[in-house]
């Protein structure tokens, strides 16, 4: 139990500094989801339904223009692609555990909830309480997300003007990668990745993403099998 | 009605995404190269978010003084690096770019 315990609020503590850049986009996302005409029930029932910050405003921006309902579907779905990667990282982890739980940390497998916990899962210590770690994240950036969505929804969002919003993510990011970058397979995957992410900037959907995350885990195989 | 059915239909789509590959390699012999490959995924994937997010600002790159997060995470890079240290990086890189914003006068 105690093990449990602790794992749970190391995860708590290592999401707690992302926060800081979340919760900004929770109050815009509320005000916008606001401005769309969205109405409080169903703009807070897509923060608890979808859960997915950036195909969140993408999806409230759509339906103010007046898509239709199966080109934003389409688009979220493509906007969200890069979770079927986190999943194929994450899966040999929670392998062993009950549906129950699978489920669970599926619906908590979030870009933020993931840098954290899959860089606790590539530690060297074999703890097999890794998954309250997870839990204690993913439930940690889900608490948050649906209160600054609500505070943003019933208030609006005052962000101090100034306030680098996008700036903490990548930040943490970096923090985590940095460190993880023990090999030259790893360095030069990292590198490829970057730079194709970098010129794929202008593609729409986020697929420009997905292609550098394709490039660099290639290069990161060919590296590593080369060495062979 | 039609907004429910995007709200229903997105989540349940990100949540399939999402749960995909936790279940499928229970039911699927993946292949060696494929579960070779997944130790590259939190590197790639997280390095192609960051550099372009912090080189570039509405979706064109800017290595510009006006956009000092590329420099402030530059230091970050650096701290993270020397260091190892996850609040320490997030600090420096925060309390640089509130600096270089000062300094330029952008606020």
């Amino acid at each position: 139990m105690t093990i449990r315990k602790e794992e749970f609020w190391k995860g708590v503590l290592a999401e707690a500094p992302i926060l800081l850049g979340v919760a900004p986009f929770g109050l815009l996302y509320g005000a916008l989801a606001m401005d769309a005409g969205l109405g409080m029930p169903a703009a807070q029932a897509m923060s608890s339904i979808l859960f997915a910050g950036s195909a969140q405003l993408i999806a409230v921006k759509m339906i103010g223009t007046g898509l239709p309902v199966l080109a934003i579907i389409l688009v979220v779905f493509v906007v969200n692609l890069r979770h079927a990667l986190y999943s194929a990282s994450i899966a040999p982890h929670v392998r062993h555990l009950s549906p129950a739980w699978k489920f669970l940390l599926a619906y908590l497998l979030t870009d933020e909830a993931y840098a954290v916990t899959i860089t606790h899962y590539q530690h060297a210590d074999n703890s097999s309480w890794k998954h309250w770690y997870f839990l204690g994240a993913g439930l940690t950036l889900w608490a948050a997300w649906q209160a600054s969505t609500a505070i943003g929804i019933f208030i609006g969002a005052r962000i101090p003007p100034g306030w680098p919003l996008g700036f903490v993510l990548p930040l943490t990011f970096i923090a985590l990668v940095v460190p993880a970058l023990k090999d030259r397979a790893g360095i030069l995957a990292s590198v490829v990745a970057s730079l194709a992410g970098l010129l794929t900037i202008g593609f729409p959907f986020r697929l420009g993403l997905l292609l550098a995350a394709f490039l660099g885990i290639l290069t990161g195989m060919l590296v590593e099998g080369r060495r062979k | 009605m039609s907004l429910w059915l995007v709200i229903l239909l997105t989540g349940l789509l990100t949540f399939g995404t999402r749960l995909s590959f936790i279940l499928l390699i229970e039911r699927l012999r993946l292949p060696g190269w494929f579960q070779h490959s997944l130790r590259y995924i939190p590197l790639a994937v997280l390095s192609a978010i960051i550099l372009p997010e912090l080189a570039s600002r509405n979706s064109v790159v800017d290595l510009s003084l006006r956009n000092p997060q590329f420099y402030a995470g530059a230091l970050a890079v650096l701290v993270a690096w020397r260091t190892r240290n996850v609040l320490l990086t997030i600090i420096v890189g925060m309390a640089s770019l509130l600096l270089f914003q000062a300094v330029l006068g952008i606020i």
